[in-house]
């Protein structure tokens, strides 16, 4: 099984650390991992900002890059979810269509096809879970506690198999943490409302590390940690599924 | 309150100025989305209630036509008169026309959002008709002089000490006296009164029946019932999408319907209204303002299966914490956003963009509207219409150019991060409206790709 390995741009240029562990992590439960060189970005944020038909590029450079793969891993839910919903091509929408479903989020893809049932990782500490909209109500991920149905948590089930970690709980299991793409700057008062009370509702559970699978989410409540001049950190979950302790 | 000229960022940032007020809003609408959920979980068959009821609204949409023939049919064979408007002048004019017709200047409403909709009440007034709102929020908010922020629950955005002062003003009550059930025995006087003494009543729909012709108004004041049946004249106004086939889908409507709203199994009041009794008349006026429009967009048609609960605003974490009034349009919230672009594209071109879509208002939504990609897709229509921003559309296109050139890219995320670590005031400052109340990333050494190529360089 050869897997191609989609980094989100901003992971690229600001958490190469995700990254390295998504790639790290994938290697050693026995897959073959392929980073194309020239992706760049999913085109999400000209889409959600209303100029989807800037995306050609995006949508091209894409296809070029991961067309050949069995299967395609990002450590990101927003932009695996993009990609499913939206990449295409005119000249020949079928390719582009099994390509956006080749296109899988990293802890589904864990749960999911690899069928992972233990992790060599330990983590001490005390950790919150922030649910990122777009992987758990747009790719499912979770159960969401709007809709009537079994509770489930692909990535819980995947923290669950990690040492010594305390996940706490949370008042809101599953609010927005604001960041939005462009509705962060656009939006800038509300949006930087929704990341305080969101980081607020870890903080007085105790947590020492806020965890999720979007990095975009984990940026916005990180920013707004730095500037509360918190000690609390964010790290991707893949840098806790990949070993954790080594990170210390 | 002057909210034409101002998008919902800026009103929403005024909104924000009062961190504490944020945080009671957002407190109190988020116990109304916790109770809603409870009442959910209770009814195991929840997710294919919601199914059944948008099923349901999806045949209707697709034979709205013969429905509204069946219903007229029906209700004038009852002894109903049906009036048709095409828009909000023309129901205005409707309105005002049967009640020059009897003589009366001072009418009893109940709560209806279409009549908001159409701005009746100062239409009314212009023309020497005053109107007084029966619902307890409605009638505060109409006091205040400001329109209903919410469209369940109008007057949520203010305190009961607020409430007190105008009691004071406006209705003589003590000052100072903010006790929550002195007020509203106060409310309940002053509108017996109301009651006692008006010849006209006006009530919503919440939904007509087209096998019967009778309609259905749902209140937990029993205020609907009080003002029509005394009054000599009825008028109900209704947006056309109110129609349910027949009167067995009603169950699970009223099922949906509250527990959804507020988390109560029902309405304290779900009154059928039928026939006029006699020396009475009932007459409905049947508005379309812009439906047909919407009913002829694809993506956009479902919208109008909306039954005005209000979930989706409860649950909203934008709604919960800008307000009603900063969506400046009749109605607020996620729902609100992907209906008001249908009568204004220009002026409500903001709206689409006051959300996350993080999806939530389509996981509460009872009849399964698909809110937030119509508020995605919504954004399409009006950036291709040209009412995006010029500053917004450079920098898009600017993006585009790096995104669509990897060398570029590759560039520009290097010198991004230099610049970042190097002369960071270039980016950490009032022109950057992260940096307000968050911090810029710290920019690491190198990036992932530039750690692949020296680390795994060999591969591919």
């Amino acid at each position: 099984m050869t897997v191609g390995l989609f980094i989100p741009c901003y992971v690229d240029q600001f958490y190469p650390n995700a990254a390295i562990a998504t790639l790290q992590l994938l290697e050693k439960l026995g897959v073959d991992v392929v980073y194309p060189k020239n992706q760049t970005c999913c085109g999400q944020p000209m889409a959600n900002s209303g100029f989807e038909h800037l995306t050609g590029g995006c949508n091209k450079l894409f296809l070029e890059n991961f067309s050949g793969f069995d299967y395609i891993v990002a450590p990101s839910g927003s932009c695996v979810l993009h990609i499913n919903e939206h990449l295409h091509d005119d000249a020949d929408p079928e390719a582009a269509h099994a390509v956006a479903h080749k296109v899988w989020e990293l802890t589904s893809f864990l749960t999911d096809v690899l069928k992972v049932k233990e992790l060599d990782a330990s983590f001490p500490h005390k950790v919150g879970v922030h649910q990122s909209c777009h992987g758990q109500r747009g790719l499912h991920l979770s159960s969401m506690t709007e809709t009537v149905c079994a509770e489930f948590s692909k990535p819980g089930s995947l923290l669950n198999m990690v040492k010594d970690i305390e996940i706490i709980p949370l008042n809101r299991a599953d609010e927005c943490c604001g960041f939005g793409g462009t509705f962060c700057v656009a939006e800038e008062a509300v949006s930087s409302k929704m990341g305080k009370d969101r980081v607020a509702d870890h903080l007085i559970h105790g947590a020492e590390y806020i965890t999720g699978a979007d990095m975009s989410c984990l940026m916005h409540m990180e920013g707004i940690l730095h500037r509360q001049g918190s000690n609390v950190k964010v790290l991707h979950i893949a840098e806790i599924l990949n070993g954790g302790e080594h990170l210390q | 309150m002057n909210l034409a000229t101002k998008d919902h960022a800026e009103l929403a940032e005024q909104f924000n100025k009062d961190e504490n007020r944020v945080d009671w809003h957002d407190e109190t609408l988020w116990w109304i989305r916790q109770k809603r959920d409870k009442a959910a979980h209770n009814i195991p068959d929840w997710e294919m209630l919601r199914e059944t009821a948008s099923q349901i609204k999806n045949n209707v949409l697709g034979n709205i036509h013969q429905y509204l023939l069946d219903f007229e049919a029906q209700a004038q064979e009852n002894g109903i008169t049906i009036h048709w408007a095409a828009d909000a002048a023309e129901h205005n004019q409707i309105i005002l026309g049967l009640l020059q017709d009897m003589g009366i200047n001072r009418m009893v409403k109940s709560k209806s959002m279409l009549t908001e909709e159409c701005h009746l009440n100062d239409f009314l007034a212009a023309h020497g008709i005053e109107t007084i709102d029966s619902d307890l929020g409605e009638r505060i908010v109409q006091l205040a002089k400001e329109p209903p922020s919410h469209i369940v629950l109008p007057c949520i955005h203010k305190k009961k000490e607020e409430i007190g002062e105008l009691f004071h003003e406006h209705l003589g009550t003590p000052a100072g006296n903010s006790d929550p059930q002195f007020l509203a025995e106060t409310a309940r006087q002053h509108l017996r009164e109301t009651f006692l003494t008006r010849r006209a009543a006006l009530t919503g729909v919440n939904f007509a029946i087209a096998e019967t012709g009778e309609f259905v108004v749902c209140t937990n004041e029993g205020n609907a019932d009080m003002g029509a049946h005394l009054a000599d004249i009825h008028i109900a106004s209704m947006g056309f999408e109110k129609i349910i086939p027949e009167r067995k889908h009603l169950g699970v409507f009223l099922r949906l319907l509250t527990r959804s709203a507020t988390g109560q199994p029902i309405t304290t009041y779900s009154s059928h209204f039928k026939k006029p009794r006699k020396g009475q008349q009932m007459h409905i006026v049947i508005v379309d303002n812009g439906r047909t429009a919407q009913l002829g967009r694809e993506d956009f048609r479902n919208s109008l299966k909306c039954i005005r609960c209000a979930a989706c605003m409860n649950t909203c974490p934008v709604y919960r914490r800008s307000g009603g009034h900063s969506y400046h349009t009749a109605i607020a919230g996620p729902i609100g956003s992907i209906l008001a672009p249908n009568l204004d594209m220009e002026k409500y071109s903001d709206l689409p963009f006051a959300s996350t879509l993080c999806g939530s208002c389509s996981n509460v939504c009872p009849v399964k509207i698909d809110i937030h990609q119509q508020l995605y897709k919504w954004r399409q229509v009006i950036v291709q219409k040209g009412y995006a921003p010029a500053a917004k559309k450079m920098a898009m296109q600017g993006m585009t150019f790096m995104l669509s050139n990897p060398s570029v890219y590759r560039a520009g995320g290097k010198m991004g991060r230099l610049a970042l670590k190097y002369v960071p005031f270039a980016v950490n400052n009032g022109m950057n409206p992260w940096y307000k109340h968050r911090d810029m990333p710290n920019p690491p050494k190198q990036s992932f790709g530039e750690w692949y190529e020296k680390n795994r360089g060999g591969k591919k």
